[in-house]
């Protein structure tokens, strides 16, 4: 039986290899519910590689994952059903179909209504635009869109994975809002360091596939190997 | 744990979505087909009953290459199964409701294997396979010839129709019942959850695959739904011919299919019922033309030279295929 403290999502000592790539190294990292958790590190640190983990897009050579205490082997269309929406890098949208129905397909439990659509739609700010084609839109309001179809399953945990990867500041500011006032778990990945310090309860950082801190926003910003992994050593 | 709430209500009013159900064409379309019917001389009926025939297997292929991405070369050979087993079943029981059930039933099954393997492949390597399937199929057929007799094929038993009625004009109802009822489903099925899951899965496998759908599996039903289609198709060839043989199902036929839906517009059924359309006029078209021209060897290849004609032409002007042109206006008003 699982207690409290088991809730939420956990990995446990997770390596993943492509080749002769080490892009993940023995990564531990609980996400308690509610929390706003970040993932952070420099390009190639293997940010996106853990939420590939996590989402059954890459398996681990060793390690575990479990979700409420119990084992989780994750498969990319069934996150949905264990309550954990994500966002990609960029946007990945159907633009085949207007903004309502890219919406609509994240709904996957009961009918499909638009009323729930347009509830994620006006949470995001873009209802306006149900009818139009996500082509048509700019980039900024496209990424609305992905988050509006991530929110309206009403997810436990949501991913994002640079979700201020090309907005402005005024987007920027929105979307902390946004995810403070969310009430629910979050797990970012974010190279934009005021929305993560703003945002997050807990930081991880990776370096080169390791984890290397791990900490509230205080304790990373004054993390010597977060900086060095940052901005390198001097000769 | 705690979830993330919906607002408690929407703030704004939002218009629900406004379609006209595909009964109201449907219906209508029926009433006029049967009008037809009582006017049209018998050839002309006979013509009418093959767009019907025709129109069932492009609006499954538009519907699997249009609104799933998936390119079936294949669906001539689909065409063979159904009229295949349309023949046996009619040979041995001659109850054409059965015969067509069952020429259904074992298209759909056919259409599951194939859709299978197809879930597996993209681009080249699906329409290579299709091909294959076109291929082969017709050579079953003459390799198995105390089942389906070869080259020469199996004749349809038939019940003669109502003493009221001319055999072209119940060859008519029977082909269009079956074209409307098909389009009828497609149609529901496109706009339902089904048709935006296809749509999911052309666009963007991976973000599909996050928004909950299983890629594989709507792209194995959308090949069984569209397989299901030509095997009716087939089946209503074999009512029209009242025969079967693999020379009615070559490996052009397939061709023909493809280039059909892709002239009348991908993922719309009218652009399925244009297309088959253009599959009963452009041969006929060409069969005038060598006809005055004197020249049988011309007839052979000139409906395949008008099909490409047509295809560089309609590609130059809409590459949405003619239904678009209609769509285009109508996005410009606001509707989609």
């Amino acid at each position: 039986m699982s207690t409290h403290a088991d809730q939420g999502l956990s990995l446990h000592n997770i390596t993943v290899r492509f080749g002769g790539l080490l892009a993940l190294d023995d990564v531990s990292l609980r996400v308690s519910p509610g929390r706003v958790v970040g993932v952070i590190g420099p390009n190639g640190a293997g940010k996106t590689t853990l939420f590939n983990v996590i989402c059954g897009f890459a398996a681990p050579q060793s390690g575990a994952i479990t979700l409420d205490g119990k084992p989780f082997k994750p498969r990319p269309h069934h996150l949905n059903r264990h309550g954990i929406a994500r966002t990609l890098q960029g946007v990945g949208q159907f633009n085949g179909m207007t903004v309502l129905e890219n919406v609509l397909t994240g709904i996957r439990t009961g009918k499909p209504t638009e009323k729930d659509a347009y509830a994620a739609l006006e949470q995001t700010g873009v209802a306006e635009h149900a009818n139009a084609y996500p082509a048509m839109l700019p980039y900024a309001k496209r990424k609305r869109v992905e988050l509006a179809r991530a929110l309206v399953s009403r997810p436990r945990i949501l991913m994002l994975d640079e979700p201020a990867g090309g907005l402005d500041a005024d987007e920027i500011d929105w979307l902390a809002e946004l995810i403070k006032n969310l009430d629910t778990t979050v797990l970012l990945v974010e190279h934009h360091m005021d929305l993560v310090m703003s945002v997050c309860d807990e930081i991880l950082v990776l370096d080169f596939g390791k984890p290397i801190a791990l900490g509230s926003p205080g304790e990373i910003r004054n993390n010597e190997k977060v900086t060095e992994a940052y901005l390198g050593t001097a000769a | 744990m705690t979830t993330i709430e919906a607002p408690e209500k929407v703030t704004t009013n939002h218009p629900k979505t406004k379609r006209l159900s595909p009964l109201l064409y449907v219906v209508p379309a029926a009433i006029l087909i049967l009008a037809l019917t009582y006017t049209l001389p018998p050839f002309r009926n006979y013509q009418l009953a093959t767009v019907g025939a025709y129109l069932c297997v492009t609006a499954g292929l538009t519907i699997l290459t249009g609104l799933n991405g998936q390119l079936s070369l294949g669906h001539g050979a689909l065409m063979a199964t159904g009229a295949y087993t349309l023949a046996l079943m009619q040979n041995r029981f001659n109850v054409l409701a059965l015969g067509i059930l069952a020429a259904v039933l074992v298209t759909t099954v056919a259409g599951g294997v194939i859709g299978l393997a197809a879930a597996r492949l993209r681009g080249p390597y699906l329409a290579g396979l299709t091909l294959a399937v076109a291929v082969v199929v017709p050579s079953i057929a003459s390799t198995f010839d105390e089942t389906f007799n070869s080259d020469q094929g199996l004749t349809v038993a038939l019940e003669p129709p109502p003493d009221a009625v001319t055999v072209e004009q119940w060859q008519a109802w029977v082909c269009w019942a079956g074209a409307l009822v098909t389009v009828l489903v497609l149609a529901y099925l496109a706009r339902g959850r089904f048709g935006r899951d296809m749509k999911a899965v052309r666009d963007d496998e991976t973000a599909a695959k996050l928004a909950g759908i299983g890629v594989a599996r709507t792209q194995v039903l959308a090949f069984v739904v569209s397989a299901a289609c030509a095997g009716l198709a087939g089946a209503l060839f074999a009512v029209l011919a009242q025969s079967v043989s693999p020379g009615a199902f070559p490996l052009t036929l397939s061709l023909f299919l493809v280039m059909a839906v892709v002239i009348g517009g991908l993922g719309r059924l009218s652009g399925a019922l244009i297309g088959a359309v253009l599959l009963v006029a452009l041969p006929e078209i060409a069969h005038s033309i060598a006809e005055d021209a004197g020249s049988q060897r011309l007839e052979g290849n000139l409906a395949l030279t008008f099909f490409g004609v047509v295809l560089v032409a309609v590609m130059l002007a809409a590459p949405g295929g003619l239904a678009s042109l209609r769509w285009k206006r109508n996005k410009q008003k606001g509707r989609t």
